[in-house]
């Protein structure tokens, strides 16, 4: 029997259909009449104070538990104000449902107040988005707006209602209320399924290469195939770098672990590809960050490049086996491909490179000066202490910057989904919103944020809904006074002419911040502090903490390949000179 | 045409609306170019088919079906190459034509199998409908008389139908070059 109901009623059912179990939002005049219905419902609402905060709070859900984040937010400013998250996720394929009021059906395209024409402005930053214009569209909508976030390569998709089919006072929102048995997209076939003939012919290749490595990227986490990347490295006894979105993809404490590559990757994960005769790409993307310029990249590999999207196969570099489809199933694949061939002992003898990867790893360690007493702290130094003394399953969330790249050095991460961060787009203020979205994911587990003094203060009033919703997460600013990385390129690319990059130490006091916001504050000047003040904020489980660290301004991101240059060029410690080429 | 730049996809979308913008914007955005774009609805009013001729010196043809094939309203692409391919379009051009050359462009006319459609004392309207590059050529030639206004339709286009019965099933995995090489 069909039961009737109004769009309202039946949008918050839908999400309930779903499994969403929390939903990261604020209210406003067009979405009024869905927030009536969570009254009643057993989803949990957290009330944020900024809509960009919603945003970056599903993400970090998403990041942290796999599910998809769903956020919820009226029309106009605010649906403007969540552009920036969707684009993050869109940039970072993050399953995230974005639900948008918007002024009734009869008022669109008349520029009535807190209109804006939503669904054209996020068309280049979603995977797909739907203007809702009938009630009885609703549940269809929804289940089809999980499946296409969730599926293929997941990504940020929004659902825009007008107010009118979801106001029980409107008979336009009367709707009989059913949940569809499935979904019907012809035009949405993501390919899962790889080629059993390519499958082969890189498990050929691989069984040819004297100097393979993997290259494992953010799909390896979205394929949740961390288990079948680990097969596939052991049983070739071939060495792993995770870029920036697959750290934690495989754990930096193993033996075959070369950590992460790139502009900022160390010299081992670096110079290994740039030296290799096979690259293995899965779920990664050639993304310039990674390549530096392209024409110098990796010139003597092979390429074997999986990717649920084809249209990642040969954007960039052109595969020699190009593999569309699911990175599980396909890593799967070649691992039975290459028990046929012969598994294990089918491999080639690979010591002299092995030899060559330790004797890169002993010569070129990552490295930083230790503070001489009286100067500031390192922000190495914290990010070590920090480390050592929390649980190895701690999350970590990081904002965009030097902070960003000392973390994914210096942590180590040994288990999937405990790094949550902003890649693709680089959206500082991240951090502090997205660590709040992976503990309410992820209740169970340790969460700290590590930030810097920039990002901190663009979206730090996010601390506020965690206080009041007690949701207790730490945050590690590591507070140098500087826009930090902009400051590291001026100094090293603009002639030390530092234009626009200074923020103060002091100004504003985030201790005082921190406290006026509901969170213990600290302040951290000196080398002996910082672990009894980390010891402290672990103790804390009924609100979040703030801790600033009084960092070094001069610090800089080593090793650096410099914008435009080959990675054959890395500079690898201040020594080699500024890099001003 | 063979081997040039210009190549033309016959796209199978569905009839909703903003499905056009969603297609120029990701053009638009990635830097690809579209050099002509037909579109109207099929025989099934649930579709619409947009022919779109695209400039592969802009991006690889490969990488514009990749990513316009990620659409979810996109339900099918298909290229047609030129030799395998009917293509047509139709222009509709107002030319100056006094009294004293008006008999020599109703003979490029005729000659051209187009129409005149509107009749003034200095000028006239023809229709001409073809294959793209007989357009060219009748646009070349009226040019000197003074063109006043001129609109083309960009092309449409349907595969060819094969006349010949294949002795094997080439339908199955069939690529356009095998099929191009089948042709010639």
């Amino acid at each position: 029997m069909s039961q009737k109901m109004s769009g309202g009623q039946a949008l918050i059912k839908s999400l309930e259909m779903e499994g969403v179990d929390v939903i990261f939002g604020l209210p406003g005049g067009a979405i009024l009449p869905v927030y009536d219905p969570i009254i009643d419902s057993p989803i949990r609402h957290i009330l944020v104070r900024h809509e960009q905060g919603a945003g970056h709070m599903a993400e970090g859900y998403a990041h942290a538990t796999g599910r998809p984040g769903v956020a919820m937010v009226t029309s106009g400013p605010a649906a403007t104000n969540v552009v920036t998250p969707l684009c993050d996720a869109y940039m970072d394929s993050v399953p995230l449902v974005m639900i948008t009021g918007q002024v009734p059906l009869a008022a669109l395209g008349t520029d009535a107040f807190q209109e804006c024409d939503t669904t054209g402005i996020t068309i280049p930053v979603t995977k797909h988005n739907f203007l809702v214009t009938d009630a009885q569209d609703i549940p269809r909508i929804v289940r089809e707006a999980f499946h296409i976030a969730t599926t293929g390569r997941p990504g940020p998709v929004l659902i825009d209602v007008p107010k009118d089919i979801v106001d029980p006072k409107n008979p336009r929102s009367d709707m009989d209320w059913y949940w569809p048995e499935s979904v019907d997209l012809p035009g949405y076939r993501p390919q899962v399924d790889p080629d059993p003939q390519l499958l082969r012919a890189a498990a050929e290749l691989i069984v040819a290469a004297e100097r393979p490595v993997i290259y494992a990227g953010g799909g390896i986490l979205k394929a949740r195939a961390a288990e079948a990347l680990k097969d596939l490295a052991e049983l070739c006894g071939i060495h792993v770098v995770t870029t920036l979105m697959a750290r934690g993809a495989f754990p930096d404490d193993h033996e075959l672990a070369l950590g992460m590559p790139g502009m900022h990757g160390n010299y081992t994960a670096v110079t290994s590809m740039q030296q290799s005769d096979l690259l293995i790409a899965l779920g990664s993307r050639f993304d310039d960050r990674v390549t530096g310029k392209v024409g110098g990249f990796a010139p003597g590999a092979k390429v074997i490049h999986v990717d649920i999207d084809p249209a990642e196969l040969g954007k960039v570099r052109r595969p020699d086996v190009g593999i569309a489809g699911d990175v599980r199933l396909a890593i799967e694949g070649i691992l039975r491909e290459l028990h046929d061939l012969g598994g294990a002992t089918a491999q080639p003898d690979r010591t002299a490179w092995r030899q060559q990867i330790s004797g890169w790893q002993e010569k070129h360690p990552l490295t930083y000066q230790q503070s001489e007493p009286g100067e500031l702290l390192k922000p190495q130094f914290v990010l070590e202490t920090l480390r050592d003394n929390t649980p190895d399953d701690t999350i970590v969330a990081s904002g965009v910057g030097q902070h960003q790249m000392w973390t994914s050095q210096y942590w180590k991460f040994n288990h999937p989904y405990t790094w949550v961060n902003s890649g693709g787009l680089g959206t500082m203020g991240f951090s502090v919103p997205a660590a709040i979205g992976a503990k309410v994911g992820r209740p169970d587990r340790m969460v700290w944020a590590v930030d810097g003094d920039g990002c901190f203060q663009m979206t730090a009033q996010e601390l506020v809904t965690a206080a009041s919703e007690r949701i207790p997460v730490k945050i590690a600013i590591l507070n140098n006074a500087y826009l930090g990385m902009v400051r590291q390129w001026q100094e090293m690319f603009y002639e030390e002419r530092y234009s626009e990059v200074y923020l103060s130490p002091d100004l504003p006091d985030y201790k005082m911040w921190a406290e006026a916001m509901g969170c213990v504050g600290m302040r951290v000047e000196s080398p002996e502090e910082v672990l009894p003040a980390i010891e402290k904020a672990n103790a804390i489980d009924d609100r979040p903490v703030v801790i600033e660290f009084r960092t070094d301004a001069r610090e800089k991101v080593y090793p650096m390949v410099p914008a435009g240059a080959t990675n054959s060029e890395i500079i690898v410690d201040p020594s080699q000179g500024e890099g001003g080429r | 045409m063979r081997g040039g730049k210009h190549h033309i996809l016959s796209v199978l979308v569905e009839n909703r609306p903003g499905v056009l913008t969603r297609i120029a914007g990701l053009f638009a955005r990635r830097g690809f170019n579209i050099y002509s774009l037909a579109v109207a609805p099929t025989d099934d009013e649930r579709f619409s088919r947009i022919t779109m001729v695209v400039d592969v010196q802009s991006a690889p043809l490969e990488q514009m079906v990749r990513q316009l094939d990620k659409l979810v309203n996109v339900i099918e692409i298909t290229e047609l190459a030129p030799d395998d391919a009917v293509a047509r379009e139709l222009l509709l051009v107002t030319v100056e034509a006094r009294p004293d050359v008006r008999g020599q462009i109703i003979e490029l006319v005729d000659v051209f199998e187009g129409r005149i459609l509107n009749v003034g004392w200095d000028e006239l309207m023809v229709s001409l409908e073809g294959d793209p590059t007989k357009l060219d050529d009748f646009e070349a030639l009226l040019r000197p008389y003074g063109i006043v206004s001129l609109q083309r339709t960009g092309r449409v286009a349907l595969p060819r139908i094969t006349r010949r019965v294949p002795l094997t099933d080439v339908s199955a995995g069939a690529d356009a070059e095998s099929a191009e090489a089948e042709a010639s």
